[in-house]
């Protein structure tokens, strides 16, 4: 099948080079932010190790940007080759955000060559965070005009369709869709939630290793205070992502709920398995609970499948990826909110090996986490490309060999995430922090 | 002038940039591992990475540019070349992903690996010549519609002289950009010895690019005739350009003002890809698609217009710090003051 039909090997490839890009995306938009807190908190408080903190983590950036730039021009001309005839039409009509996240990108790589190697040039270390600025604003203006192409599948706006022509264009209003807000607001908050549980995965490894050092234990409780702040938005966000699927994506919201009948005071049903008989066993329900994710009430009436034919349901497996996502989300805001009150308090507890495992365990979900509510936002959208107007298999390539494609990149992308482990293990593990503090303060800054 | 003309105008700049960077860069790549091989490493891969370290990343996004420009102005191109090039596309986004995640696994985890540089040297040469096949493609007589859908013959493909004198211009080029460049850059850093070898290379890759370029020009007469009489047509932009080839090539026998060697070479190189893309009008793909079948609307085009313009008021100051901070730093330049990070 991978090798006889375009359009599932297209969609597969889509899947694969996507699901590969959003890892180091994600680490892309959040990285700057951090360096940036942490440079200004040791500029403030006149802090060597916060200094030493944002330079470290942009060291292990570059290698994490090399693979992102390079995947996200893969995602980037992939968009062409497997799905010429989306481009075709959408080129006439969401080009402009598009057009606007390459020039986002553009300013963010000259920033970033600036920052990266004019460490010791600048007298007042206030001059060189400055560069961050643009560095962190390039990342997030990125995601932001991605997503809004994204957003435009989701929720198409902002022309018409006369005899099969497209007319009325306004680039405007398709960048201004009413997926977009949501969308926007989601992928940047949990974007940052994620890159601050990585780095706070990082500092629990050392702290657990054994490193006593101050630096670790300071990266990690500010880490968690931030990942603490990004995910209680990324919780309020999803509250309104889920309104909005239900006031203009029904289908979306009811697949991933497996809420087969329109009803008022709506159950959500959290876990479960689904029998072939399409019944739902081992679920748990919390009533009214889906009437207040989508409207806000307990009896309020949320809209079904049986609304919808069945050739344009999307598929059920999205609850699972639902499942994991909010799971990962809500198990995160525990553990990092216990943790900041136990640091405050004094509680021991989060300063034991378990809790730290814990948190070790928090970076990896973390991802899991921005993975699952990628394939739920993608798949979820199925059969459409163009919800209401394209489906998937009108937008693949008509080419042969894309089976084989696959394979090719399957290859590559198993070279660069290989190649990412090795060269950054290499780099921190010769260089542990007590290295590099001693020769900081030897006066040989490298 | 019309949009579409103000359109393709702006993206053949751009596409005219990348070739001039991503030629340095690619070259660069290749002389480093040539001189690795010959022994000469200890001459020339210093300079290299200072150059290449800061600009890798803005290299690639020239190209990036230029074809998300594409599908934002003529969304139908997306269509054709989007259909035919899977192949092709997918073998140089595997070369540029392994050659860019390269130069940072290199200078960071596996520094003086001889292997790896062979293959960064190794894939600066095909990525040019991978790419430099939509050209060819876009000459026309490749592409057959079959059954509404665009249809490439690779078998005509591979056996068209025309293809391989484009690969072999391609690749030509690269060398001879990258080495004029870095003569220059070479000798702004004092080092001697590096100027004197990458002089040898320039002057070595100077004729056989005048040889590639006339060969083509006699390829399309027989491949394209009503391309070749267009090209006739801007006979004296080529001449102009050929003039300005000749003065770099004096200038560099000379040792004398190797910036202004540069330049000379960018405006050699400006006038023949300008005037080769003005005797392609009105064609993206002959003879399917011109620009004003394949334009956008009107209300995206002036958006995108208006984008650009603001774009480059972000961009243009941007680049020139950047510039101004390391390719025309002479602290930065002769490694004075900056400690490799």
């Amino acid at each position: 099948m991978l090798f006889d039909d375009p359009v599932f090997a297209s969609r597969l490839l889509t899947l694969l080079t996507l699901s590969f890009h959003i890892i180091y995306a994600t680490i892309g938009v959040g990285v700057p932010l951090m360096i940036m807190i942490a440079q200004w908190v040791g500029i403030k408080k006149n802090d060597m190790h916060y200094m030493l903190m944002a330079r470290r983590w942009a060291k292990g950036f570059v290698v994490t940007v090399a693979v992102g730039v390079v995947t996200g021009t893969a995602i980037g001309l992939q968009l062409s080759l497997l799905w010429p005839n989306f481009m075709e039409l959408a080129g006439n009509i969401i080009a402009l955000p598009l057009f606007m996240e390459v020039f986002a990108f553009f300013f963010e790589a000259i920033f970033l060559g600036i920052y990266l190697y004019t460490w010791d040039r600048f007298d007042n270390p206030r001059k060189h965070l400055l560069l961050l600025i643009p560095v962190a604003l390039g990342g997030g203006m990125s995601a932001v005009f991605i997503t809004i192409v994204n957003a435009f599948m989701n929720a198409p706006a902002g022309f018409d369709i006369m005899n099969g022509q497209l007319v009325n264009a306004n680039p405007i209003a398709a960048m201004f869709t009413a997926a977009m807000p949501t969308k926007v607001s989601h992928v940047l908050a949990t974007a940052y939630m994620t890159v601050a549980f990585m780095l706070a995965a990082i500092a629990a490894f050392r702290l657990l290793k054994g490193s006593k050092h101050e630096y670790h234990k300071k990266a990690l409780f500010m880490t968690m205070k931030i990942g603490l702040i990004f995910s209680i938005a990324t919780v309020l966000i999803g509250d309104l992502s889920g309104k909005y699927l239900a006031e203009y994506q029904p289908e979306k919201l009811a697949a991933a709920e497996w809420h087969f009948e329109t009803e008022e005071a709506a159950p959500l049903i959290l876990y479960g398995m689904l029998d072939e008989n399409q019944e739902v066993n081992y679920a748990l329900q919390i009533p009214f609970g889906l009437s207040i994710l989508a409207h806000g009430y307990p009896n309020a009436e949320v809209i079904g499948l049986d609304q919808f034919p069945a050739e344009e349901q999307p598929p059920l497996i999205i609850h699972y990826y639902f499942d994991l996502m909010v799971t990962i989300g809500m198990f995160m805001l525990a553990l990092s909110f216990v943790y900041w009150v136990g640091a405050k308090r004094g509680w021991s507890f989060v300063k034991t090996a378990w809790y730290r495992s814990l948190i070790v365990l928090g970076g990896p979900l973390s991802f899991l986490g921005i993975e699952a509510g990628w394939w739920m936002a993608e798949v979820g959208r199925q059969p459409w490309i163009l919800r209401g107007i394209m489906t998937v298999d009108q937008a693949a390539t008509s080419s042969d060999y894309v089976g084989h494609m696959f394979i090719l990149f399957v290859g590559l992308y198993f070279v660069l995430g290989v190649g990412t482990v090795v060269v950054l293990r290499r780099m921190f593990k010769n260089d542990p922090i007590e290295k590099a503090l001693a020769k900081q303060q030897g006066g040989d800054s490298e | 002038m019309s949009l579409e003309v103000l359109g393709i105008s702006v993206l053949w700049l751009f596409l005219f940039g990348y070739v001039i960077v991503g030629s340095i860069d690619y070259g660069a790549g290749f002389f480093n591992a040539q001189s690795i091989i010959t022994g000469k490493q200890h001459i020339l891969s210093k300079i290299i990475q200072r150059y290449l370290s800061p600009v890798w990343e803005v290299t690639n996004v020239f190209f990036v540019f230029f074809f998300v420009g594409i599908v934002g102005f003529f969304p139908q191109s997306a269509y054709y070349f989007g259909t035919i090039l899977l192949i092709p596309g997918s073998i140089a986004l595997v070369l540029l992903a392994i050659r860019g995640s390269y130069y940072a696994f290199e200078s960071y985890g596996a520094r003086g690996h001889k292997g790896y540089a062979f293959m960064y040297g190794a894939s600066g040469l095909l990525i040019p010549a991978s790419l430099s096949i939509v050209l060819t493609i876009s000459e026309g007589g490749f592409v057959s519609i079959v059954n509404d859908n665009p249809v490439l013959d690779y078998a005509a493909l591979f056996t068209s002289p025309l293809t391989w004198s484009i690969v072999a211009l391609s690749i030509v080029a690269v060398l001879y950009i990258s080495a004029v460049f870095l003569t220059w850059y070479a000798y702004k850093t004092g080092d001697t010895k590096a100027t004197d070898l990458m002089r040898k290379y320039a002057l070595g890759w100077a004729l056989p690019l005048i040889i590639t370029a006339s060969g083509i020009v006699y390829e399309l007469s027989s491949h394209n005739e009503a391309h070749f009489e267009r090209i006739m047509d801007l006979w004296w932009m080529f001449a102009l350009s050929f003039i300005l080839w000749f003065a770099t090539v004096w200038l560099i026998w000379k040792r004398r003002n190797y910036g202004m060697a540069f330049w000379l070479l960018v405006g050699q190189f400006a006038m023949a890809f300008f005037a080769y893309g003005v005797s392609h009008y009105p064609y993206l793909l002959y003879p399917h698609l011109t620009i004003y079948e394949g334009f956008t609307n009107t209300a995206m085009a002036i958006s995108l217009v208006f984008v650009f313009i603001l774009g480059l008021a972000l961009l243009l100051p941007s680049l020139y710090l950047l510039l101004r901070l390391f390719l025309f730093d002479k602290n930065y330049v002769q490694g004075i003051k900056n400690k490799k990070e």
